[in-house]
């Protein structure tokens, strides 16, 4: 607009003035709004991406007293995700698969499948992890036997403390990040 | 008296209309002249698309009055909205046939934009802002069906992470982002939820509004004739004959026959509402019942059937790489064919092109609802066996039988088509696989099937293999070894005959022995 108006007759100097204090103007405009944009988009992407931003320190949970495990056996171990809040619901209780070795050595398995994350169900008789998604099976030790799946079983870290079996557990664990997003 | 009522009443209508310019507004939207040629049954798709849309969004904000997301909370509303609600399951079944039908049209219409050649020149920006919309629509399936959240949507979130955790680099932030948690919980639920009634709404509202204005902009494509060529230079032109010599308002000339199909459609949907009501839920999206498929509704069980039907190892060329492609494609589409003949008799490739891909979705989209690569969990307990495949047999097959049974053999192996189909039908295997080919294949599985070497007893799996060796059809033999190594024929000398028919048999039952 003030472009259009240059080429036309010259300008009184009042004029003149006028189009730079309303340029000037425009300008302490663009940029207190180029302020604003910032001081509010950063807090909105800082708000949707949370989750990249705030490191979450891996918390150790309980899966019950050892004695809960017989040697050389291998079953389903529901427990309660440390990481959830009320609004979570059932999704709060999580799964793992637990072997127990000789002695208070353990392999304690995701129930999800390396291939595309579906639940493996243990199959006693026949010692092996099978997947319903894509046919996937694993052996005993999570150790890939047949199937699309990249890799063994993702497992989690154990510790036994005061007669417990605690896991580094809680988190949906995937290739990206076979210990979890945490 | 009434001539001074209607004297007003026309006054009132010249005054709003020389404030809000109805009839200019009219005449450039719904009234915009169109080739009489396009009032074709082939061109109602599009509207038929825009009327599933209103009716999404009719019945999705009803929905919304209920839906509670939070995974807490989110399967009992559907329980409530089904049993509970009045009109509730009614509602529910609109939107859910309201999407499959919404995205099948879609599909439709743009095979038809795409054969009748409507992508050519001026229209590029058309196609391509509805290749956008096509995108944002199977966005919305997708996130639609996460809001049931049962046990398929629950796993289904899973197979999402598990894809984003395959790309390369920025895999793991992009799980981050799509769970909101360490785990599949009620932050993934909400993500979902404000894709699903926010950002892809608003975004397909945007998309539509560039949709339309380009179509009243650039005006209907005309019925294509073999043989008529577009040219950029000439085209606006002879568009602009077109429209003078034969053109009609759309409202109301040129509307009829999208009447008459909107008309068809929506009581269709009211019916397969009424008589297959609304899916699900399934069961709920619970991590400690490990007993579900996931299996995505109807517009995505071609990719699950393509997940499981590639090599091993595809699924970064599957997820990434082919839709990355064919995203290039579409949108480059009218820039390397914008002109030329539009008619589809004279454009074979077209033609074939889309048989092509129709025939691929439609046979893995079979294979999806059949599923015949997973395991049948329950085979080993549920699956009976049929007499003939136990009479008869001395005691050394039948505990055979009962090892295949209770090691969980028939979960992934058929006996007479009953039980997995994940490996091959065991049925005759006895006529392809000799005993130590068997032995071999069961202890040191290969192939796709885990080996059984550490779970199986010597007399179990002497036992297990009698067994299998006795499966053939009465009076055949069983198949026997190539009788020496396998060496190039040599001249016919003595006996060819004999030779071919020991060793042609045993060389098919190798060949297949590799295939398990």
């Amino acid at each position: 607009m003030s472009s259009d108006e240059s080429h036309q007759a010259p300008l009184s100097p009042e004029a003149k003035n006028y189009s730079t204090r309303r340029d000037f103007l425009l300008k302490i405009g663009v940029g207190i709004n180029a302020i604003a944009t910032l001081m509010i988009g950063i807090p909105i992407i800082g708000f949707v991406c949370s989750t990249l931003i705030k490191k979450t320190s891996r918390k150790w949970v309980s899966l019950g007293p050892v004695t809960k495990f017989t040697e050389g056996s291998t079953r389903l171990v529901a427990y309660q995700t440390p990481y959830g809040r009320s609004a979570d619901g059932p999704t709060k209780t999580l799964t793992c698969w637990v072997r127990r070795m000789p002695g208070d050595k353990f392999r304690i398995f995701a129930a999800n499948c390396t291939h595309l994350g579906c639940p493996v169900r243990w199959f006693e008789e026949s010692q092996l992890f099978l997947c319903p998604c894509h046919g996937g099976a694993f052996y005993a030790d999570g150790e890939h036997a047949a199937g699309p799946p990249p890799r063994a079983l993702y497992e989690y870290e154990y510790k036994v403390e005061k007669g417990e079996l605690m896991i580094r557990g809680g988190v949906l664990p995937n290739l990206a990040n076979p210990g979890g997003p945490v | 008296m009434s001539t001074k009522f209607t004297d007003r009443f026309a006054g009132l209508a010249m005054w709003l209309d020389r404030r809000l310019h109805l009839v200019k507004l009219w005449e450039t939207t719904a009234g915009h002249p169109i080739p009489k040629s396009s009032a074709s049954w082939f061109y109602t798709f599009g509207s038929m698309t825009l009327v599933c849309f209103v009716i999404q969004i009719v019945t999705g904000i009803a929905l919304a009055l209920f839906y509670t997301p939070s995974a807490a909370e989110a399967y009992h509303t559907l329980e409530f909205l089904n049993f509970v609600q009045p009109l509730g399951w009614f509602l529910r079944g609109l939107h859910y046939w309201g999407s499959n039908c919404m995205v099948i049209i879609m599909a439709l219409h743009m095979t038809q934009v795409f054969l009748w050649g409507a992508f050519k020149y001026p229209r590029e920006l058309t196609w391509m802002s509805g290749v956008v919309l096509l995108f944002l629509t199977l966005g919305m399936s997708f996130s639609g069906q996460v809001l049931r959240f049962d046990a398929d949507s629950y796993w289904g979130i899973g197979i999402g992470a598990a894809i984003l955790g395959r790309i390369p680099f920025i895999g793991a932030q992009l799980v981050d982002l799509l769970l909101g948690a360490p785990f599949i919980g009620t932050d993934a639920l909400s993500r979902f939820f404000a894709l699903h009634v926010f950002v892809l709404p608003g975004a397909i509202l945007a998309l539509l509004a560039m949709h339309l204005r380009l179509v009243l902009g650039k005006g209907i494509n005309e019925y294509p004739k073999p043989g008529v060529q577009v040219h950029p230079k000439t085209y606006d032109a002879a568009y602009q004959e077109i429209i003078r010599k034969e053109g009609i308002p759309f409202v109301p000339h040129g509307v009829n026959k999208d009447v008459v199909a909107n008309g068809i459609l929506l009581v269709l949907m009211v019916l397969l509402t009424v008589f297959l009501g609304p899916k699900g839920p399934g069961i709920p999206g619970d991590p400690t019942q490990v007993i579900s498929e996931a299996k995505p509704d109807y517009p995505f069980l071609w990719l699950l059937s393509a997940a499981a039907l590639l090599p091993n190892g595809s699924e970064i060329m599957l997820f990434m790489v082919f839709p990355l492609i064919a995203t290039i494609i579409l949108f480059a589409l009218p820039f390397f064919a914008g002109a030329g003949e539009k008619s589809w008799q004279r454009r074979p490739l077209a033609v074939i092109a889309v048989a092509v891909i129709y025939l691929t979705i439609g046979m893995l989209t079979y294979a999806g609802i059949t599923g015949p690569w997973s395991p049948h969990m329950e085979a080993w307990t549920s699956v009976h066996s049929r007499p003939e495949f136990i009479k008869g047999r001395p005691p050394l097959e039948l505990q055979g039988a009962l090892v295949l049974q209770n090691k969980q053999c028939r979960n992934c192996h058929a006996i007479g088509g009953e039980g997995g189909h994940r490996g091959p039908d065991l049925s005759t295997v006895g006529t392809r696989m000799t005993a130590p080919q068997l032995v071999r294949q069961v202890l040191q599985g290969g192939g796709n099937m885990p080996a059984y070497g550490k779970n199986l007893s010597p007399e179990e799996t002497r036992a297990v293999v009698a067994y299998l060796v006795s499966l053939r059809p009465p009076n055949t033999a069983p198949a026997r070894e190539a009788v020496g190594p396998l060496e190039p024929q040599k001249e016919p000398a003595k006996g060819p005959a004999q030779a071919d028919s020991a060793s042609s048999p045993t060389m098919q039952s190798l060949a297949r022995t590799d295939g398990h």
